[in-house]
């Protein structure tokens, strides 16, 4: 009899994810070609995360977001408002380069329902950038020091409230809307349903209804586009998304500036803030994979990195939350894809807290000699193609590099291919040269 | 005493710090006298972020703590009798054209006036124009191009041939730094330098300025 989900341990839940994603439900496979293909890339996959043998060739990954688009002069900005050119960029672009694992187009985003929205949180190309450039976050203390206990208290209601209307112009009534607690009982029920109805409200609700319509649309691209390539044997390389709490408050909350304060000045305080976002990011990483079938969850790290903060703040601040929301994704079976920006050298000892062949660490300018000294028996670790080689250098540059890389990250497996950064661009002559070189020497006998 | 205040500052030691420089107004300190103080406890904060002793938060930290001693000050200034230190050399810096990042630049333009640099911060994307502008009118020698994203490299480029255009380049020097900049881009933009981090910037000042 099949075991009860909640029986299992964490090994067989990854096992069944993993089952979940290889036996591919609801595709339709191109052909027999293409349905082997999809699977041998999961197998690859597995292999190389779990270690327990080498896969049969060292993956490659160009990890991305807008680089499918300038590989082909398209203009980002292009791209955010046509939902059928950003899907038919990223066909051409798995089509002709046949990378392992692609990144969605779906991260690209729309314009139209950002737009609805009154979204400043970032600031996107051909709206306060030039339509060539990517979009771009805006750094600011989006929550005040003295709103800690409010997050703390209920973090749902202050993303709702407070946090909402400050990212999102249009969604600026909702701050005076009362709490939803108060629809508690029939007898109580009155001023929050009268709240809904100020023109406002109405009108702030419009604006969330005209958002999820025109996101609904473009997500019918999306929806289509991942079916089909899925069907012709490509792998999305990503199935949910969380990040490292420190990096959720002091990203796009508080801001870089006042949560170093706060480490400070607030320092119980910031620590509760950390230990109540935990749980929720595991439910968020967790919910992706879910939905998607596909176990890969994917984690940029930033204020961790070398240099940012000292070992006794990393220890502090950083580690123990982000450890614990690795755990959680592990427990629950699936695969943490850490994205250490930066370097990451003095954080490596750290990452063999947790157990062997569960996660990718993905490093940017990390020494992936020491990488795979320290902690190559324990994780699997990927990327470290410099993009400055890959946007000014040439293929035989870029092939000197891999073939390092495989010679020294991918000794007996345990290595993806990958840019050491999340590529914005790209280079059509070095970008195949990192695809197709790796497909030739990096096969294991 | 001129010791301590440097001291309390570089130890990151707030509230003692501010205790201590309003202590030293009502005994009648000089005001000047206590600001050269406290921006010789900086000078240590930034030995220590140079050795790696302090990072990022601290010298966040310790920019709060001068900015308040500042505005404790700041109404007392017009008494005061000494004489302020005199700048090194000036430095414009901003970051390039398209990119908006500023917490990297931030570090720099914060380091290199605890280092004893007049800065002339141009700000977030920055076109050629300005940074040309700010140039002419201040007569640096020394100019700092910012950049996180790699759209920066192509942008850094073109204002550095701007430079040429406007019969520049040879009054100055050029440094670059932010997010994922190498010696290749280096070479790429036609810089003189790059540099990993703030006191790299500092660093390279010294050595063209002061030097």
């Amino acid at each position: 009899m099949k075991k009860d989900w909640k029986e299992l341990t964490a090994e067989e839940r990854q096992e069944a994810r993993f089952e979940r994603w290889l036996a591919g439900e609801g595709l339709d496979f191109a052909s027999p070609e293409a349905k082997a293909s999809y699977q041998r890339k999961i197998t690859r996959f597995k292999d190389v995360v779990q270690l327990k043998k080498a896969p049969d060739r060292v993956p490659v990954f160009p990890f991305h977001t807008f680089m499918p688009v300038s590989l082909f002069g398209v203009l980002p900005g292009e791209v955010m408002r046509d939902g059928e050119k950003l899907v038919s960029v990223w066909r051409r672009y798995l089509a002709e380069y046949k990378p392992d694992y692609y990144i969605s187009p779906g991260l690209v985003l729309n314009h139209a329902p950002l737009e609805k929205l009154g979204y400043i949180l970032y600031r996107l190309p051909g709206k306060g950038v030039d339509e060539k450039y990517p979009y771009q976050c805006v750094e600011g203390e989006y929550m005040t020091a003295d709103e800690y206990e409010a997050l703390i208290e209920d973090p749902s209601d202050f993303f709702l409230r407070t946090y909402l209307p400050r990212i999102c112009d249009a969604l600026k009534p909702f701050q005076f809307f009362p709490p939803l607690t108060g629809l508690l009982e029939l007898p109580c029920m009155g001023p929050t349903l009268i709240a809904l109805g100020t023109p406002e409200m109405q009108s702030a609700l419009q604006a969330l209804m005209d958002a999820g319509k025109a996101a609904f649309e473009w997500g019918g691209h999306i929806g289509a586009f991942e079916k089909e390539a899925q069907e012709q044997g490509h792998l999305n390389g990503a199935g949910g998304i969380s990040k490292a709490p420190f990096d959720v408050l002091g990203d796009t909350i508080r801001g870089t500036r006042a949560i170093m304060m706060d480490m400070y000045m607030r320092k119980d305080l910031l620590l509760k803030a950390l230990e109540r976002l935990t749980p929720l990011m595991i439910k968020l990483g967790v919910s992706g994979p879910n939905i998607s079938g596909n176990p890969i969850v994917f984690m940029p790290l930033h204020k961790g990195a070398d240099g940012f903060m000292s070992d006794e703040q990393f220890k502090t601040f950083y580690w123990p939350f982000l450890k614990e929301v690795i755990l959680g994704l592990i427990e629950e079976g699936c695969v943490p894809f850490l994205f250490a920006e930066g370097g990451y050298n003095s954080r490596l000892e750290y990452l063999n807290e947790l157990p062997k062949g569960r996660c990718v660490w993905m490093f940017d300018k990390t020494d992936m000699i020491k990488a795979k000294e320290v902690v190559g028996g324990t994780t699997c670790i990927a990327g470290n193609v410099p993009i400055t080689t890959i946007l000014s250098g040439t293929p035989e540059q870029v092939k000197e590099i891999c073939k390092g890389l495989i010679d020294v990250a991918g000794k007996g497996g345990g290595y993806i291919m990958a840019s050491g950064c999340s590529m914005d661009e790209g280079k059509p002559d070095t970008i195949h040269a990192m695809i197709d070189f790796t497909k030739e020497y990096g096969m294991y006998k | 005493m001129a010791k301590v205040l440097a001291t309390l500052l570089a130890d990151l030691k707030i509230e003692e710090a501010i205790n201590f420089v309003q202590k030293s107004l009502d005994e009648g300190v000089d005001p000047l006298a206590i600001l050269v103080d406290a921006k010789e406890g900086m000078k240590i904060v930034g030995e220590r972020f140079a050795d790696s002793t302090y990072f990022i938060p601290d010298l966040v930290f310790s920019g709060e703590i001068l900015k308040r001693i500042t505005e404790i000050l700041e109404p007392h200034m017009k008494a005061a009798k000494g004489v302020e230190t005199e700048k090194i050399g000036k430095v414009v810096l901003g970051t390039v054209k398209g990119d908006i990042h500023d917490i990297g630049k931030d570090m720099v333009v914060f380091m290199l006036e605890i280092s004893g640099f007049e800065v002339i911060d141009l700000g977030i994307d920055v076109p050629e124009q300005k940074f040309v502008d700010a140039i002419k009118e201040s007569g640096a020698t020394v100019v700092g191009l910012s950049g996180f994203l790699t759209l920066a490299f192509e942008s850094m480029k073109e204002t550095i041939e701007a430079f040429k255009a406007a019969g520049l380049r040879d009054q100055i020097k050029v440094m670059i730094g932010g997010g994922q900049i190498d010696n290749q881009v280096k070479i790429f933009t036609g810089a003189d330098a790059f540099g990993l981090d703030a006191m790299a910037a500092v660093k390279l000042a010294n050595q063209w300025i002061g030097g």
